[in-house]
């Protein structure tokens, strides 16, 4: 069974739709890229995943389990809706990291306060979650960041910072929103090797992204919006080498040149 | 000069005292602004319209007259227009009165401090929260309120300095604050006139409570650099 499903998702702001009608499927453990010229929808399409926005229409569903349906979301409380969107992590394009926490402390402290509210915080449990977050950013190559604030840190080092902060809750599915478009050239490199390791540890995830060479080689799986629609989906190779909508082909033109 | 010599232990007991009230004035007003001020933000960035509506106008009304108009409404219209002395009498009445204009003012600038403070921090720390499954409140105490803090504090400083100045307009009613105090020398009390040094005395008193701020608050500031 799909990890992930998305059936009929539609989302209108001020009489535009923003998505007309998005569905599709994530098998656990692959990485999905959605390329796409801007104002596509790409971006809304994850924040719907996340609860940030509220779809008008259209079923989600995690492993089979619906966690959103248009019809009835309004009876949901905020506390289910906020229990059902830690099945997301979110990355954003602009990090926003805590600046008052240390990069620890920015890894850490959600998780502390969900096992705060559920009371099951301890001196041992707080303990672990420190360690945890230490690993965590160890595998963002940030050893020697860790009591850093964010104001101290480059971009790239920030971004990684957000993205061990968005696996601390362990997130069936890690969404990247352009994960490396604020930054500087020399400094998406870093960034988007830590998204290629954690493809390669099978992390399921969703890529929105402008890095074509980057989406080609790291995602099984790739979408191309187009005006809110799926224009065009498939493995890698299938979009990237043999394209068979004209819109698609006419978007890759327009990178290979550049 | 000899004559200024012996007048001294009497002129500072009074301007001491004085003191004392403006000094009182002072905290009251912070005491009670403070909050006032945060309900008064949260009325005009409410989602309904008429209690928004309501709110703005009150602030503009009171931003836009001098305090001391409001020091002399307050204080005489219930007696004279009502006919009905709710402030008490003497010195403990007015205070009373100025307490009260004083609160109301301050906190519509407060308010309007707060709404700039809130409005400034970023949506996508809002978001980060949300995302990571923190509630409403969380978010607010645990991330938006120190980078609050940190952002209203210069305004608010300058409004808690202009405070102490302010509160020598309470004398408008008599209240007897340090103005009060030194001007009593002036026309004649305990059996000193037409002294003015008095009054270069405040102004002393006046420099050393905002130069104290400034240091005291000056350190808080610097307290909050350590993040941007």
């Amino acid at each position: 069974m799909s990890i992930l499903q998305v059936e009929h998702l539609k989302k209108t702001f001020n009489r535009t739709n923003v998505l007309k009608d998005i569905s599709f499927s994530l098998e656990k453990g692959q990485a999905l890229s959605i390329i796409g010229s801007s104002g596509s929808g790409k971006t809304t399409l994850l924040r719907c995943l996340n609860f940030l926005e509220t779809p008008d229409s259209g079923i989600i569903r995690i492993n089979g389990d619906v966690i959103f349906d248009g019809a009835q979301y309004s009876r949901l409380s905020e506390e289910e809706i906020r229990l059902r969107r830690l099945h997301f992590g979110l990355v954003f394009q602009s990090f926003n990291l805590f600046p008052q926490y240390t990069a620890l402390e920015n890894v850490t402290l959600a998780k502390k306060l969900l096992l705060k509210s559920q009371k099951k915080s301890g001196p041992d449990v707080l303990r672990t979650i420190d360690e945890e977050g230490r690993d965590l950013l160890r595998r963002m190559g940030l050893a020697d960041r860790m009591y850093n604030y964010p104001h101290q840190l480059s971009g790239g080092q920030q971004q990684r910072v957000a993205i061990a902060r968005a696996l601390a809750l362990s997130p069936d599915i890690l969404c990247f929103d352009e994960p490396t478009s604020a930054l500087d050239p020399e400094l998406t490199g870093e960034v988007l090797r830590v998204i290629r390791s954690l493809a390669q540890q099978n992390m399921t995830m969703i890529i929105v992204t402008h890095e074509m060479a980057f989406a080609r080689d790291v995602s099984s799986q790739v979408i191309f919006m187009d005006d809110g629609h799926i224009a065009e989906q498939g493995t890698s190779d299938e979009v990237f080498n043999h394209p068979r909508e004209e819109r698609t082909k006419h978007f890759l033109a327009g990178y290979n040149k550049s | 000069m000899k004559l200024i010599f012996e007048q001294m232990p009497v002129v500072f007991n009074s301007l001491n005292i004085g003191f004392l009230q403006t000094m009182r004035l002072f905290f009251v007003t912070l005491l009670g602004a403070f909050p006032l001020g945060l309900l008064i933000c949260m009325g005009t960035m409410s989602r309904f319209k008429l209690i928004s509506a309501y709110c703005k106008i009150h602030v503009w009304i009171i931003r836009g007259t001098p305090l001391m108009i409001q020091l002399l409404i307050i204080y005489y219209f219930p007696g004279l227009v009502l006919h009905k002395n709710i402030w008490g009498s003497g010195e403990s009445g007015r205070f009373t009165a100025a307490a009260v204009a004083f609160i109301l003012n301050y906190a519509n600038y407060f308010s309007e401090i707060y709404r700039g403070g809130i409005q400034s921090i970023p949506v996508g720390q809002e978001e980060a929260g949300l995302v990571l499954g923190m509630t409403k409140p969380q978010i607010f105490f645990r991330i938006k309120l120190l980078q609050m803090i940190k952002r209203i504090l210069p305004p608010i400083s300058n409004e808690i300095i202009t405070l102490v100045k302010d509160t020598s307009l309470a004398r408008i009613i008599a209240l007897q604050e340090i103005i009060w105090a030194g001007q009593a020398f002036l026309k004649g009390s305990q059996g000193i006139s037409g002294a003015i040094w008095p009054l270069f005395f405040t102004a002393v008193y006046y420099l050393a409570a905002t130069g104290l701020l400034t240091l005291g608050l000056g350190a808080l500031e610097k307290k909050l650099e350590y993040f941007r």
